[in-house]
């Protein structure tokens, strides 16, 4: 594949081509209710060209990996139509690495189907153990993929990257109530993640069942303690996708707002993204750019100190490349994504905010978010309502929202605990979707919008 | 191919279907005010589905070029097939190849200078009505080709052409950010720059000034886009067979009683003439029609595949759809909210005195879709005061349960239109919900 990948990046007339090749197979297990739905394997294989001439783009996807030379023509001839300006992109020194192999401490490849669909069928059993359980959704999948990037640049890269995880998701209803819960846990080097959670199953359909005895919430601005899950959602979706630096790299209104050193909270809050936390399903060596990827502050102490790059925006906006050109697969162009998001931990105990609320919710867990830059919106899984510092009565239906720069201003203390999201996360932008991680300790707001009935 | 690989399977297999999947894919953007890339997408994949010894096997695979590819992939077909779901259906016997319009030469016909004419407009109009907007365009054409072939003789083979067009402005003035968008798509080549900008231009001018609302219950009118965010999010998932044959849809055990305000009627119809989700048979090989699913506030149908009908003792519906590595699943074609006599947008307007309209939401779907309940931030709304708009909310949420809503509709209006091609709905006018916002 290397010969035919240089042979192709030969005499084109374009300011930077880039070559992606993907191979990849994955093995998927659904249950719906108590049955078996599906078990299904996919293969595939495919490429891409992309080309840039004076800061046009041109983009070529294909499943015929053939006559690559042509596809760089046609992707370079694109580009030549859209091009009127200089193309701009980062100075990325060449990488020459053919050793990132996926390193598993189980491969799920080396684990039977028969064993699978066996741990999978035994959780699906304990769901069904607890009363009032109306259906559940149990998914198990794995995938391997394999990853060969070439660019002008001199750069060549060999990646392989794997990944497992598994899904609870589960109903419970009581005279036409219907309230439900969800688990998970993924990795992208231990199929030992999914093994042995018959207890997080379980409790996973308790919750669903609580769930059916809480009542809405009013609606209004409340004090919010959010847990450590939920806060890691939050970092992503208020603060994370507005540092991604194409929403704010030809926008010069927004740059005026996300100046670097902007004061955007209290000293105490430290918001990073990294690429580099072993085992987490949003972390690999290299980019789709071929950039190699590390742990980037976003707000430290408080202050914005930096931003979430692809090669393009970084030379646009001369700040260094930051390895965050994340593309689905090789049938989409990179665009510029979080990896793992976290708020870093502080010195607040759980118990001392709990005890600053007098009337107010306690937050965990999350089904999803959402988020139109200045303003976030995330729903709850579980929620309780605080009053005079004692969590009271659980609540159904929770959904926050705000304004991202309030609300940053509004958190008043920072936990002293920390956990990642074990389900890990999957973002979506501009259709295309990609695996991330969310992490925070657990963080107290002074004032967020809860929507009520 | 298609045939080969079916007389492979039939091999191994009591029952096989081989289905094809071939498109072209022509997408131009244009970011910040210019255009930045032109791309083209190529792909073609084979999904394999099998019945072995009572049970359903399924494969799916890109890698097609090499010999002892297909050998391949009926080998994952049948290795699944150990472990799989006992089959309860029987595949069509019939071919269909023609119906429906939903393929257009002139998309075919259309070339990348048109494409990019067609995105130059629409950014045009919306500069020249005002130079700070931040403008966002994309054009694409779509060419598409579907060959499904069954052991039973059964099948389809037909192309759908696709044209979308859609913009989106940014307007910030201090940390106030205002994202405004419309699309639309049709098999044919009808795109009208002119009115993608027109929808953006009226909504922006809406929302330029900003209006106080508080925390309390008030009238709600949903635009169609507002709607499909918002109201049909529940309604989508609990007249799945799905969700009915695991009794998770409130609405299992309702089947012809009124569950809704009797002003309202809702379809899936797979059969209109240049619709996006139209054609001729479902990706199991049945024909599409139109399906009633709520009839003058009556539950009357639920969707199904093939294998969820079987296993629920029910009618199939062709609602058999397929994202290709998974099996068929119920899904949606085209669905329609027939219109009601509430007049026009401004004149429903017209009819309140204090409310909000709903443009976009955003969270609407992250809560309990099974209850119905929602909550969603208003990512675009505007005030009513005394039949006028007033301006654009903020900061404000609204909430409710969408069986409740929609049993109590105040209005149904006359004027339905196209949201992102397979929906086509009314605004509807609810008199009740609770709006919360800051302070």
């Amino acid at each position: 594949m290397r010969e035919r990948i240089e042979e192709a990046l030969k005499k084109h007339t374009a300011d930077y081509v880039e070559i992606r090749i993907e191979e990849t197979q994955s093995t998927n297990v659904t249950y719906r209710g108590q049955d078996l739905e599906e078990v299904g394997t996919t293969t595939q294989l495919g490429g891409s060209v992309r080309a840039a001439v004076n800061g046009g783009w041109g983009f070529v996807s294909f499943n015929r990996v053939a006559d690559l030379r042509d596809k760089v023509s046609q992707a370079v001839s694109q580009a030549r139509l859209v091009g009127s300006e200089k193309t701009e992109l980062a100075d990325v020194p060449p990488v020459e690495d053919v050793s990132q192999r996926m390193s598993m401490r189980r491969d799920p490849g080396d684990v039977p189907l028969e064993e699978k669909k066996r741990l999978m069928d035994s959780y699906v059993e304990e769901i069904w153990r607890t009363p009032k359980i109306q259906t559940s959704n149990v998914g198990y999948g794995d995938g391997y993929r394999k990853q060969y990037i070439g660019n002008s640049t001199g750069t060549y890269i060999e990646q392989e990257r794997g990944r497992v995880y598994a899904r609870f998701g589960v109903v419970a209803r009581e005279n036409g109530n219907v309230q439900q819960a969800r688990a998970g846990f993924a990795s992208s080097e231990d199929y030992g993640v999914v093994e042995g959670r018959h207890a997080d199953v379980r409790e996973a359909a308790a919750k669903a069942v609580a769930m059916l005895d809480a009542q809405p919430p009013k609606g209004g601005e409340f004090m919010v303690i959010l847990d450590s899950t939920l806060a890691g959602v939050f970092a992503h979706e208020a603060f994370g996708h507005l540092s991604e630096a194409d929403h704010v790299y030809e926008n010069e209104k927004l740059k005026e707002i996300m100046v670097l050193g902007r004061a955007f909270g209290g000293t105490f809050l430290n918001i990073t993204d990294s690429g580099q936390v072993p085992g987490l399903t949003g972390s690999f060596a290299y980019d789709d750019e071929g950039v190699p990827t590390g742990k980037q502050y976003l707000i430290r102490e408080g202050e914005l100190v930096g931003r979430l790059h692809s090669r393009e925006t970084a030379g646009k906006m001369n700040e260094a490349p930051t390895g965050n050109a994340r593309a689905e697969s090789y049938r989409t162009p990179p665009l510029v994504r979080m990896r793992n998001t976290a708020i870093e931990p502080g010195e607040t105990p759980l118990e001392e905010m709990l005890a600053a609320v007098k009337d107010g919710v306690y937050c965990k867990n999350w089904y999803g978010g959402q988020t139109s830059m200045e303003m976030f919106t995330f729903s709850c899984m579980e929620a309780y309502a605080i009053r005079d510092g004692k969590l009271a009565e659980p609540l159904r239906g929770v959904n926050l929202s705000g304004n991202v720069f309030t609300t940053l201003e509004n958190i008043v203390a920072v936990g002293d605990d920390f956990a990642w999201d074990p389900a890990g996360g999957t973002c979506g932008k501009g259709g295309q979707s990609a695996p991330v991680g969310d992490g925070s300790p657990h963080v107290l707001i002074s004032k967020c919008l809860v929507g009520g009935q | 191919m298609v045939e080969e690989l079916l007389c492979k399977a039939t091999k191994q297999a009591e029952v096989a279907e081989a289905l094809y999947l071939e498109s072209t894919e022509l997408p131009i953007s244009f970011e910040a005010n210019r255009i930045k890339s032109i791309n083209a997408r190529e792909s073609s994949g084979m999904a394999l589905r099998i019945v072995k010894n009572g049970r359903i096997g399924l494969g799916y695979s890109t890698k097609l070029g090499a010999p002892g590819d297909l050998d391949a992939l009926v080998a994952s077909a049948v290795e699944s097939a150990q472990f799989g779901a006992q089959a309860r259906f029987t595949l069509p016997d019939t071919y269909t190849t023609n119906g429906v319009e939903i393929f257009d030469p002139a998309v075919a016909a259309l070339t990348l200078d048109e494409l990019v004419a067609l995105g130059t407009e629409a950014l045009d109009a919306l500069r020249g009505h005002d130079r700070e907007f931040l403008c966002d365009v994309g054009a694409t054409k779509r060419i598409s080709r579907v060959r499904l072939l069954n052991s039973n003789g059964g099948g389809s083979d037909y192309r759908k052409s696709v044209v979308s067009l859609g913009a989106s402005i940014n307007l910030t003035r201090g940390e106030d950010l205002l994202d405004v968008w419309h699309y639309a798509l049709s098999c044919r080549a009808d795109a009208d720059p002119q009115a993608v900008a027109q929808r953006i231009i009226q909504r922006v001018e809406a929302a330029r000034s900003t209006a106080e609302v508080s925390t309390k219950h008030m009238p709600v009118l949903f635009t169609p886009q507002g709607l499909g965010s918002t109201l049909m999010l529940p309604l989508r998932q609990a007249f799945s067979g799905k969700t009915v044959l695991e009794g998770a849809s409130p609405l299992s055990d309702k089947l012809g009683e009124r569950v809704f305000d009797e002003k309202l009627s809702v379809y899936d119809d797979g059969t209109l003439a240049h619709a996006v989700g139209s054609a001729p048979t479902d990706d199991e090989g049945i024909p599409l029609r139109r399906t009633p699913l709520i009839e003058d506030g009556l539950v009357r149908t639920f969707i199904y595949d093939l294998q969820t009908a079987g296993l629920a003792g029910a009618e199939p519906t062709g609602n058999g759809e397929r994202s290709p590595a998974s099996l068929p699943a119920p899904g949606y074609h085209n669905v329609v909210v027939a219109p009601g006599d509430g007049g026009s947008l401004e004149e429903m307007i017209g009819g309140v005195d204090e409310g909000i309209v709903v443009e976009y939401t955003m969270g609407a779907s992250m809560g309990n879709l099974f209850s119905g309940d929602f909550s969603g931030n208003v990512h675009l709304g505007y005030k009513i005061e005394n039949g006028k708009l007033a301006g654009r909310v903020k900061d404000t949420m609204v909430a409710g349960n969408s069986y409740a809503a929609l049993k109590n509709i105040a209005a149904i209006g006359s004027e339905p239109e196209w949201v992102g091609g397979s929906f086509y709905a009314p605004p509807i006018l609810v008199a009740d919900l609770s709006v919360s916002t800051r302070g």
